[in-house]
């Protein structure tokens, strides 16, 4: 089980020839992931330490039988990289890639929308790992253990620090939904698939200053979660109308601050972290009853 | 990237949204020029990116150029909320029937596009927003479908615009939608986009801001930068290419990942509470790769901040590993001690994660007199805090 990706999962890279998408099919294959092929037009029929390139992503998937397609393709591609993922139905897209323009994002989002057909995670997102089964991006695969907590991060590294802190009780699934202003996958659809998941017990939330996610994930939690959530908001400190590093991480206004999604997460009974650490405390209780 | 009022114009007028001509100047001399060539009378508007300005007395209207000269001289060097007018923009006086407000923006929400319009336009619109929400239409723009004469139309419809005028605010509304994609903006807004008493529809003010991942297709757009107003710091970490962010404290903070950097901020404000209220004096992220040349740029840009007392490397070793790290600081101030910097600053260091136990190993070993090395970020903060309070 866990969500999106396990033991079944076939990955195929698109933009594999490329540095980082060589460096990184590397340590997804030596974590254990089942890497089927790679995608570029140009190498179509050259390999990767053996690891077939193709020549578009349909061809992939019809060779291999890939269902999941983990993209670092650089900014002013990562559009027309995703789009064909979706002419292809991939059922899995996982836009590693950071400083997609927006209104990139915005267009291959809605044409995936239309399609139906393709889940979209990130831009700009350190990817998905069910840790013991498959590990889709650039998370570290030996931070923690398989376990049955459920995690969902903005933040890459402080998707890395949670796992690392709760390394001994493990995790079924660690999203990293990415910091951009437009993302393909929401905290709230990763809490509907925790909250279906047989293999999830309990969830960890972290959410950052800028937009209303959170809020919109508390109301969801209160009307259709009821496993335990723990959550953790970064950017109390930080000052209005400034971006810290992600694009998303601006505040405007007094919606969006941490203060604002601290409360909307406490009144619907999710238990809210100050630090990560004392974030990882209270899931440790809960799992352990400790 | 906000634009000023005068660079969000110009953009207007480039894909054919009807402003009134205008010139911006940085001193009252310029104005009275300006004037001069306008001919009329005139407003004389501060350029500062904040709202507010013409209840803070930074908008004047000049019946000559004398006039404007004093208007000008005025305005220039005033302090609106915290950002000091260092450009007024001098444009033709406009006779205003009635005031709408028009905008697109990026709707994070509903992940597409959202264009609000509204005939009650002005200085109040956002207490309008707030009191009769119905007078102030969202219509959602698709992204791939965009702003059609269709999708114009149903906009100025829902905002009940006038007859008379509805084919001029279709057609600006396709303007701005053109400003919005074809500049990669994230928002456009005219507030007030005015009818003057022989019918025109113009944009009286404007605000965009662009979307930085776009700047590779953008080359224009470095003109707009506003590098007299950006912090020094700020901008010679920007030479360095570090995402730096300068902030109002005496803890300098150095970490990886935008999500760690600003918990790391968090921790440090609230570890501080306990000496006296120290802050963090900026935010740091030096990426997930962390060579020791990074870290060498971003050690040098912190420890040379005089505000900063102490400073926290905080690091979570992921595809980068921790002795990697450990490496990299410490070669990094070699290199700082190597180019003349006099290194004074206590650092302390929090490093976990990938191979954290030789990171620390290679740090203890090092035992370097400015590094101090904590194995929990929030110990960490505290220590940190106390240094900078000089505790």
């Amino acid at each position: 089980m866990a969500i999106w990706l396990d033991e079944n999962s076939k990955i195929i890279v698109q933009g594999m020839t490329g540095s980082e998408g060589t460096k990184h099919t590397r340590r997804m294959v030596a974590s254990g992931a089942n890497v089927v092929g790679g995608v570029n037009a140009k190498k179509a029929g050259e390999s990767v330490d053996g690891i077939p390139v193709f020549a578009s992503v349909a061809e992939a998937m019809a060779e291999t039988g890939a269902n999941v397609s983990v993209l670092f393709v650089p900014p002013r591609f990562t559009k027309d990289a995703v789009d064909e993922a979706v002419d292809a139905a991939m059922p899995l897209a996982v836009v590693i890639t950071e400083g997609v323009p927006v209104h990139d994002t915005a267009k291959f989002f809605q044409y995936a929308e239309n399609a139906g057909t393709t889940r979209i995670i990130g831009p700009n997102c350190p990817g998905i790992i069910s840790p013991g089964k498959s590990n889709a991006g650039i998370i570290p695969a030996d931070i923690t253990k398989a376990g049955r907590i459920g995690l969902v991060s903005k933040s890459g590294t402080l998707t890395y620090q949670m796992m690392y802190e709760l390394r001994d009780i493990g995790f079924s699934t660690c999203v990293g939904i990415g910091g951009d202003p437009i993302i393909g996958t929401t905290h709230i659809d990763c809490l509907a698939a925790f909250q279906e998941d047989p293999e999830t017990d309990a969830i960890v939330m972290i959410g950052e200053i800028g937009g209303d996610a959170e809020e919109r994930a508390a109301a969801f939690i209160k009307d259709n979660v009821t496993k335990p959530v723990v959550g953790y908001v970064a950017g109390f400190t930080a000052p209005e109308g400034k971006t810290m590093g992600h694009a998303g991480a601006i505040v405007s206004g007094s919606a969006g601050t941490a203060a604002a999604k601290q409360e909307a997460l406490e009144a619907v009974g999710v238990k809210v972290g100050k630090t990560p650490s004392a974030t990882a405390a209270l899931m440790r209780e809960i799992m352990t009853g400790k | 990237m906000d634009l000023y009022e005068y660079q969000a114009k110009h953009l207007f007028d480039a894909h054919g949204v009807p402003v009134t001509p205008g010139e911006v100047c940085t001193t009252a001399d310029a104005a009275h020029e300006a004037a001069r060539k306008i001919g009329s009378a005139v407003v004389v508007k501060a350029q500062v990116k904040t709202g507010g300005r013409g209840k803070a007395g930074g908008v004047k209207l000049a019946d000559n150029p004398d006039d404007a000269q004093a208007k000008a001289g005025a305005i220039l060097g005033m302090d609106i909320k915290g950002h000091t007018v260092h450009k007024v923009l001098v444009t033709a006086a406009s006779d205003i029937a009635a005031e709408y407000y028009v905008s697109f923006l990026l709707d994070r929400a509903n992940r597409t596009f959202l264009a609000m319009a509204s005939v009650e336009g002005g200085v109040e619109i956002e207490e309008v927003a707030v009191t009769n929400p119905e007078a102030l239409a969202k219509i959602r723009v698709d992204a791939l479908e965009g702003c059609t004469e269709a999708k114009a139309k149903e906009i100025a419809d829902a905002a009940g615009f006038p007859e008379a005028i509805k084919g001029q605010v279709i057609s600006i509304l396709q303007q701005l939608w053109k400003v919005l994609v074809d500049e990669d903006a994230t928002l456009v807004e005219v507030n007030p986009l005015i009818l003057d008493p022989q019918g025109t529809v113009l944009a009286l003010d404007g605000k965009v801001t662009l979307d930085g991942n776009a700047d590779y297709r953008h080359a224009s757009h470095a003109d707009f930068e506003d590098r007299d107003n950006t912090d020094p710091i700020e901008l010679r970490a920007k030479e360095f290419d570090l995402n730096y962010v300068k902030l109002q404290g005496e803890v300098g903070i150095i970490g990886n990942g935008a999500g760690l950097v600003m918990s790391t901020l968090d921790v440090v404000a609230y570890a501080g509470e306990e000496f006296g209220g120290v802050k963090p004096a900026n935010f740091l992220d030096i990426g997930g790769g962390a060579s020791a040349e990074v870290m060498a740029n971003g050690l040098d840009i912190v420890l040379n901040d005089p505000e900063v007392k102490s400073c926290f490397v905080n690091v979570f070793g992921g595809i980068t590993a921790c002795d990697a790290v450990a490496n990299g600081v410490l070669k990094a101030l070699e290199m700082l001690e190597a180019n003349g910097v006099e290194l004074t600053k206590p650092i302390v260091a929090r490093i976990d994660g990938n191979n954290a136990v030789e990171g620390r190993r290679i740090l203890n070993d090092a035992n370097h007199p400015l590094i101090e090395l904590v194995e929990t970020m929030d110990d960490a903060a505290r220590r940190v805090a106390q240094l900078a309070a000089g505790k």
